[in-house]
């Protein structure tokens, strides 16, 4: 946290949390999609479910899904655009146990057959957290950059990727890290937090890396 | 670098530098966010420079917010403090017309500073336009106060939260006049204990404050209580200014803030279950915008 998440964000009302956060939420979708969406399934929970038509919920996180950001006067013209792009968009109210109480599980799907889950929180003044990508749990804010590492769970994979940053980019430092594998030898996540830039050409070769299958980058919001 | 876990970390470490709040926040958060204090400082010239350009653009007879319930009141206050002063006095009542001007701005989804949030965005600019515009202060002057404001929020956000759907109404306009309150303290000449007095006061005179918005909209109440945070914040650092102490602790009425927002129901917290949400004309408000459920 920082002067500019209490002073900040400048962003298109009426709400911090329900507008400009949910514009956050769905552009971290967008990034783990990683192509145009053609269809957005959005179930909201808590206090999404119930007011998310009045505070324009539901116009944030599908113009946040087309790559808008949380100051752009298109928020208000969401369902419009998605239409003139021909994306397909529903929004659900549903429940999720234990969530926090603004939270959406977003499924979106890309012309290319591509797919992602995530799910996660608007957790007050335009601040997010997402909890769970494709049905790991992920637990990052956007508050720093966030390398996400989806791999297979193997032995040593964890060692090649820091040595290889430790080896080769001294000057990065790791904020926080996180592994998910709800399956031994199946598919995992890393969820890398680091302060500052990634040094160009590091994403590349963790993505080169053996048994690494995609890596993403979140830049802080 | 500092924790902001408490604001007697705060307090404690100006008295030990002998410089202002504001100077040890800027150059600490430069550090934390690998910037110059010159980029930091720009950083929140450039939320400052929104807020006076809202606090214009809302001041328009015929703004109106998507739902219609709610436009103009910014407006009218303006008009109302040029005709007759006003009860508070010519400078009070512009500060809350500058305040209903930006938060009645907010629900025409225009472009505002969330501070902390959306809720409660009029609190600053209420205040700090006044300083800027009626009362002399230098821009400079005001974007380093907001240094300290953003240390008492983050505080705030450590220890209990500033979302209305955690917290209810406390935590947003309640921050947001606390974090206006201790660095109003501080533009005056205040020392930062007498800052983190201002916050103190700023909040325990909104604790309880629950987030009941009619039709879950961000208007009814939300654009009127945005006028009563700038009295509020200018009550506390008067208060703060002329020697009066909050006999509780800054930290200690923070954590009251938390214990008390975790007491309220849900229904109190922003989901439109309770309160003016629920009255009949609440009601009839919601049905007329949204239809029967």
């Amino acid at each position: 946290m920082n002067v500019f998440d209490i002073i900040g964000p400048i962003m298109i009302g009426p709400s911090s949390s329900h507008t400009a956060g949910a514009v956050r939420l769905g552009g971290v979708a967008r990034k783990i999609l990683q192509a145009e969406p053609v269809e957005a399934v959005i179930e909201l929970s808590g206090s999404f479910a119930k007011t998310y038509k009045g505070h324009g919920t539901d116009k944030a996180l599908l113009a946040g899904i087309m790559g808008f950001a949380s100051n752009s006067a298109e928020i208000k013209d969401a369902f419009k655009l998605a239409d003139e792009k021909g994306i397909k968009y529903s929004f659900i109210p549903v429940e999720i146990k234990d969530a926090h109480p603004n939270t959406a599980r977003m499924k979106l799907k890309a012309e290319n057959g591509k797919s992602c889950v995530v799910i996660g929180s608007s957790i007050g003044g335009g601040n997010i957290r997402v909890d769970y990508v494709n049905g790991m749990k992920v637990d990052f804010t956007g508050e720093r950059n966030t390398i996400l590492v989806m791999h297979k769970d193997r032995p040593g994979l964890i060692a090649s990727v820091t040595n290889l940053m430790a080896d080769k980019y001294r000057d990065v430092n790791i904020g926080n890290f996180r592994l998910s594998r709800p399956i031994r030898g199946g598919e995992a996540v890393m969820t890398i937090e680091i302060d500052g830039m990634p040094p160009e050409g590091m994403i590349e070769e963790i993505k080169d890396l053996e048994d690494v299958m995609n890596v993403i980058l979140m830049r802080a919001l | 670098m500092f924790l902001y876990d408490s604001v007697r970390e705060l307090t404690e470490a100006v008295a030990k530098s002998g410089r202002s709040l504001s100077e040890l926040v800027i150059e600490d958060q430069a550090e934390a966010m690998e910037l110059s204090t010159d980029e930091v400082y720009r950083k929140m010239e450039e939320r400052f420079d929104v807020m006076v350009e809202a606090v214009h653009s809302g001041n328009d007879k015929n703004l109106r917010s998507t739902s219609g319930l709610t436009g103009g009141e910014g407006y009218k206050l303006n008009k109302y403090s040029q005709e007759n002063g006003g009860i508070m006095g010519e400078f009070m009542t512009k500060a809350i017309g500058r305040a209903l001007s930006v938060s009645g701005l907010n629900a025409a989804m225009g472009k505002i500073v969330a501070t902390p949030t959306a809720g409660s965005c009029g609190i600053m600019p209420g205040c700090f336009v006044s300083l800027y515009e009626d009362r002399g202060f230098s821009k400079e002057a005001i974007v380093k106060s907001m240094f300290t404001a953003s240390a008492i929020g983050m505080v705030i956000a450590k220890r209990a939260n500033v979302a209305g759907a955690e917290g209810g109404c406390q935590a947003e306009c309640g921050s947001a006049a606390a974090m206006v309150a201790a660095a109003m303290t501080e533009l005056y000449g205040g020392n930062a204990e007498m800052s983190a007095h201002a916050a103190a006061i700023a909040i325990s005179n909104q604790l309880g404050l629950v987030c009941d918005p009619v039709a879950g909209l961000v208007e009814i109440p939300c654009i009127k209580r945005n006028a009563q945070g700038v009295v509020t914040a200018m009550a506390a650092a008067d208060m703060a200014l002329a020697g009066l102490k909050s006999e509780i602790p800054c930290d200690e009425v923070i954590d009251a803030m938390k214990s008390v927002g975790d007491m309220l129901p849900c229904a109190l917290k922003e989901t439109a279950g309770g309160g003016l949400a629920t009255t009949p004309t609440g009601i009839r408000l919601k049905e007329q915008i949204f239809g029967k459920d």
